[in-house]
């Protein structure tokens, strides 16, 4: 595959780091590891750290909007973090502001969670 | 200037990776900012898997092309199917439409294809297949 995911639960929050290149052939298989930990775990917060994240087209769009539609029945939030220029524009074009939260790092997203 | 390439793929949902791949490389020659080589590189990525999961329904006995080239002005990518064709091919270029709501699917594909280049051409046959050309102006832009 041409990501590698580290996946870290603390509380009922899902870190979800992502380091390569996010397209169809990855969401169709990371959609199935991943909601089955929302929902074993009772996950209301999912934070995807892009930082290590090079490529992502509207697959990757798709896939966040899956799993924002699985945690919003437990008033959860999608907080995004260390995006690059290339995929802050892809996120811009798709109207995801309206859904997700957005934090510089990984820090400043947990922080968010917390207040939220 | 003028060069060329024709590549032909399984309709694979793993191939697309490398179709973008093969697609960004063969522009190397170009000397392109890593801002405009993204952009080329996530259209041929939307193009490629509309192909395979829309056109061939990944059928893997399936083919999609990708063909490319350039002149002194223009980059030319044509991505094609002989899949399912798309029936309304205007309803199909709207944003936030997809034919498989169920599948997390974004309905973005055709509106970042649009955004990302000059131009973008659909020519679409129920039962015959779907040909995508996009052209997209490298040079005397400030990229």
């Amino acid at each position: 595959m041409a990501i590698h995911i580290q996946m870290a639960i603390r509380k009922n929050r899902l870190f979800v780091r992502l380091n390569g290149e996010l397209d169809q052939a990855v969401t169709e298989k990371l959609k199935v590891r991943i909601s089955e930990l929302i929902d074993k775990y009772e996950i209301r917060y999912v934070i995807f750290n892009f930082e290590n994240l090079h490529f992502m087209d509207s697959s990757g769009i798709g896939f966040i909007i899956g799993r924002y539609s699985q945690i919003k029945k437990r008033h959860g939030r999608i907080v995004i973090c260390s995006m690059n220029q290339l995929i802050e524009r892809i996120f811009n074009l798709s109207g995801l502001k309206k859904i997700c939260l957005v934090a510089k790092t990984e820090d400043e997203a947990e922080k968010m969670v917390e207040v939220a | 200037m003028y060069n060329e390439i024709k590549s032909t793929f399984s309709a694979k949902i793993e191939n697309v990776m490398l179709a973008r791949t093969i697609g960004i490389a063969f522009l190397v020659e170009l000397d392109l900012t890593l801002n405009f080589v993204n952009e080329v590189k996530t259209v041929i990525s939307e193009a490629i898997t509309n192909a395979i999961v829309h056109g061939c329904l990944s059928n893997e006995n399936k083919v999609v092309q990708l063909n490319m080239s350039y002149d002194d002005v223009n980059i030319y990518i044509e991505v094609i199917d002989k899949g399912v064709g798309i029936a309304d091919i205007e309803k199909a270029r709207e944003p936030l439409f997809s034919t498989k709501v169920d599948e997390e699917r974004a309905g973005l594909g055709f509106t970042i294809m649009e955004v990302f280049t000059d131009k973008l051409e659909v020519r679409s046959r129920v039962g015959d297949g779907t040909k995508v050309i996009m052209v997209k102006k490298y040079h005397g832009e400030n990229n």
